[in-house]
């Protein structure tokens, strides 16, 4: 085995095993720990992919601002007190199964199929992307506007 | 690494974002499970590029750079969804003074 073989089972293992983690800590301070660890392992695959820039940008802009920002929100309603364990075991476990069931037909779904290209479609759409990053700063300006709308105090 | 691997690492990711959002009842922990399921999209459409640029990349030297272009505005919209969704948090506990979910059920009465 290689060592690009050995890498990507151990972030493998480290994403998945981390985000299980996420999903069933009981202190909100753990679970957004789990998820900076998970993070770390996605941009470790997305270097392994050869998409040097949106690893940097994974780490920078998930890591860096958006889990903070849950750190900072988390801090400020003092929500780093463990949680109650839901009391439902049954509701628990049918979650469980659900989740289950959409991977396995996922996966069977997606065993043997071609992936086609629709080229022309593409080239047509992807002609020039200044239309989308404009319309894309327009949307966080609109994103702004409305946290702060929102989170006003009367 | 055949592009399986990735296809199962991306969807098994998802799926773990799917019990998380289903089971728990913190607003906040469900929110994370979205961003998990997020970039386990991010993964599978990078993955996805590679394979593109692996099969095409002899003729065209930009092959596949359209699956990282979209990842990159993934992400722009997952931030700004995380300021807005963060904030209706916020309000949401000013008004109740609690984050749990069992508690917005007041539609139904």
């Amino acid at each position: 085995m290689g060592i690009t073989q050995v890498l990507f089972w151990i972030l493998t293992a480290t994403a998945l095993l981390s985000a299980i983690m996420v999903v069933t800590s009981k202190n909100p301070v753990h679970s957004v720990l789990w998820l900076i660890v998970t993070f770390f392992a996605i941009s470790g695959h997305y270097i392994l992919l050869n998409a040097q820039f949106l690893a940097i940008v994974n780490i920078i802009v998930y890591a860096g601002a958006i889990m903070v920002l849950f750190l900072f929100v988390i801090m400020l309603m003092n929500l780093n007190n463990p949680t109650h364990k839901l009391k439902n075991r049954v509701l628990q476990g049918v979650g469980g199964i659900a989740a289950g069931c959409l991977l396995i037909v996922l996966v069977a779904a997606l065993r043997n199929t071609e992936i086609g290209l629709i080229e022309n479609l593409g080239k047509e759409l992807f002609t020039t992307f200044v239309v989308p990053f404009e319309i894309a700063s327009i949307l966080f300006l609109s994103a702004m506007v409305g946290a702060v709308v929102i989170g006003k105090k009367e | 690494m055949p592009i399986n691997y990735y296809i199962v690492l991306a969807l098994s990711l998802f799926a773990i974002g799917v019990v998380g959002v289903l089971t728990r009842r913190n607003a906040i922990i469900i929110f994370m499970c979205v961003e998990i399921m997020l970039n386990a999209v991010n993964l599978l459409l990078v993955a996805f590029s590679k394979m593109h640029h692996a099969t095409h990349g002899a003729t065209n030297a930009t092959a596949g750079i359209d699956g990282q272009l979209f990842v990159f505005f993934i992400m722009v919209v997952a931030a700004a969804e995380v300021a807005v969704g963060l904030s209706i948090i916020v309000m949401l506990y000013r008004n109740i003074h609690s984050v749990d979910i069992n508690f917005l059920n007041r539609l139904k009465h």
